[in-house]
């Protein structure tokens, strides 16, 4: 996996790589469609190599505060009932999932 | 008097207040006009005229009571990508089919408290992914003006419902000018509020350090109206800060003298079609003529905005569509699978459409080991390249003028096979949500082909005052708040 990940022209997008790691199965087609797309796209994202951003430091968000604070008290989350009601599948007040040891 | 549909949210809230009509009889007017016009645009998802008019009776009761609320009995629409407690919220995607809503979103519940009536919920580009509203799963909305072009996106279906008058006002969400463009294509009102103004609890992310939600109206009084109710903090979400909203309303005036408008030359290098140009440039003619001062200002990294956004704004999206994996909400595959990854992914693969497929694959990359620092880390500090400009800029004037598109609406299926053409279109609205700024989108006139074209107002953080009042007194002084779509029934025509 690591050499698909460098292989092919330098920096190239490897979709079916990439969409593993994301756990996204796509079909055939769509690795070809979003590998033509996806070159084009992160062929234009190299325009942000052009400036010198050594000295500049990166912004995660956009708001001029550094932390909120608030009282560290006990509170109601939600509930149980409504938590599950959404899940596609549940077990005795549980998620459920496959299972993943054999 | 003009039929009850088609007055302002402010005017239908005066004649609530004055009895002159109730809650009940609103919604029961603005159902027979949805009725009679949206299968044609298609800009609901959803329209549950019973629960709406339980609301809206309700609501009656409690003015009978001596009970008020700014909003007490407006009927809205709302993008599909907010939680209403007990509706669906499908986010335009198949993968939340069938969900349902535990909690009202924070600004949901700020409009509830209003007295605000909730109408029906409208089409998106999945997971707010898109500019034309087609990455829908369930159906294409048609601009009101010309049913072979698209509403804009990602809040296609709330503008195209405001524009057609199936509604006094809608809520959108705007990411990267999701309720900008939308607004300028189908010649509405949109608001994008400063980062920060707004709660984004219960609005299901796409990008968190860019999501805002806002009001897409009429005209903008209604925008400043809803935008004060909807705006202020929230315990349940940390970044929507705790600063004193202003009574927007008060801020409108119909002059501007003193204001001084930036125009960054960068925006104004003919990159523009002829006609957006020229419609955007008259309206800074009327500005000024208000007494507005035109100075020329820099933006210097604009031609930077668009990979930054991307990069970004898909890097945020493929981790918060991580969520979707087919456990706690939303659908699971149907087939035989041996293991979660395989569950995951089978049930990803069947859950989202190409355009979200494509940005999570995108933010992945960028995030990826050996990618990070020469894509996500790098467009983090142009992102402060470009807020710095903007800080710069806003030294030397009030507000910022510029077009919102380069062109206006684009016809149905044209982004379907190039999505990096797509991309280009938003160079007017990323760079606002890159720095976190306010940005407004006014009508500003039409194209020879009968488009509308929008003004944008782009304010400093937290200057929603300034741009309203700009926009107000521009509004005012034109009469394109007055145009109609021909969808718009001519007997309609005949009032207001």
């Amino acid at each position: 996996m690591a050499d698909s990940k460098t292989g092919g022209a330098a920096d190239a997008i490897d979709v079916a790589y990439v969409a593993r790691l994301a756990r996204l199965q796509l079909s055939t087609e769509e690795i070809e469609t979003f590998q033509r797309q996806l070159n084009s796209i992160v062929d234009y994202f190299k325009a942000i190599r052009e400036v010198d951003v050594d000295t500049v430091q990166p912004m995660a968000h956009a708001v001029r505060v550094q932390n909120i604070f608030r009282a560290d008290e006990v509170r109601p989350g939600l509930d149980r009932e409504l938590a599950l009601a959404n899940a596609p599948v549940h077990l005795d007040d549980q998620f459920s999932v496959p299972k993943i040891v054999e | 008097m003009a039929a009850l549909t088609e007055l302002t949210a402010v005017e239908l809230l005066e004649q609530l207040r004055r009895r002159a009509c109730s809650s009940e009889e609103a919604v029961k007017a603005m159902g027979a006009v949805i009725r009679r016009r949206d299968p044609a645009i298609k800009g609901y998802l959803e329209v549950d005229e019973e629960a709406a008019l339980d609301q809206a009776r309700s609501a009656d009761a409690a003015r009978a009571r001596g009970e008020s609320g700014s909003l007490l009995g407006l009927p809205l629409a709302f993008k599909d990508v907010l939680n209403l407690a007990g509706q669906p919220c499908t986010c335009g995607s198949r993968i939340l089919a069938g969900y349902r809503a535990p909690t009202d979103a924070g600004a949901i519940a700020r409009l509830r408290r209003e007295g605000a009536v909730f109408l029906g919920r409208t089409n998106m580009d999945e997971f707010a992914m898109g500019s034309s509203t087609e990455n829908s799963a369930y159906q294409v909305t048609h601009n009101p003006w010309n049913p072979d072009r698209v509403p804009g996106g990602s809040s296609g279906g709330s503008a195209a419902v405001v524009a057609a008058g199936e509604a006094w006002a809608a809520l959108g969400t705007d990411t990267g000018g999701s309720i900008r463009q939308p607004a300028a294509f189908c010649g509405c009102v949109g608001m994008k509020p400063s980062y920060g103004r707004v709660s984004r609890s219960g609005l299901v992310a796409y990008a968190s350090s860019l999501d805002q939600i806002g009001p897409m109206t009429r005209d903008v009084r209604d925008a400043a109206l809803l935008l004060k109710a909807l705006a202020g903090p929230d315990p349940m979400d940390s970044t929507a800060l705790d600063l004193p909203v202003p009574d927007y309303m008060a801020a409108l005036a119909t002059e501007l003298k003193g204001m001084r408008i930036g125009l960054p030359k960068e925006y104004f290098v003919g990159g523009s079609d002829a006609d957006v140009e020229r419609a955007v440039q008259e309206a800074i003619a009327v500005c000024r003529k208000l007494g507005a001062e035109a100075v020329e200002v820099s933006l210097p990294h604009t031609h930077l905005a668009v990979p930054t956004y991307y990069i970004i704004a898909t890097a945020e999206a493929s981790a918060n569509l991580a969520r979707f994996d087919g456990v706690r909400y939303g659908t699971r595959t149907k087939a035989d699978v041996h293991d979660p990854i395989e569950m995951y992914a089978k049930t990803r693969a069947e859950g989202f459409g190409a355009e979200v497929k494509r940005r999570i694959i995108l933010g992945t990359y960028v995030l990826s080991s050996g990618y990070h620092d020469a894509y996500y880390l790098r467009a983090q500090k142009i992102r402060s390249l470009i807020r710095d400009d903007f800080d710069r800029a806003f030294g030397t004037c009030d507000v910022i003028m510029a077009p919102v598109t380069p062109t206006a609406a684009f016809a149905l299926g044209a982004a379907a096979t190039d999505p990096l053409q797509m991309y280009l279109g938003d160079i007017f609205t990323v760079p606002v949500n890159l720095a976190g700024l306010c940005g407004l989108s006014v009508p500003c006139g039409m194209t020879t082909d009968r488009l509308p074209v929008g003004l944008q107002i782009i304010g400093p953080a937290f200057g929603e005052e300034q741009v309203f009042r700009a926009g107000y007194a521009y509004e005012q002084a034109t009469q394109w708040r007055h145009q109609r779509p021909p969808i718009a029934d001519r007997t309609d025509l005949q009032q207001g």
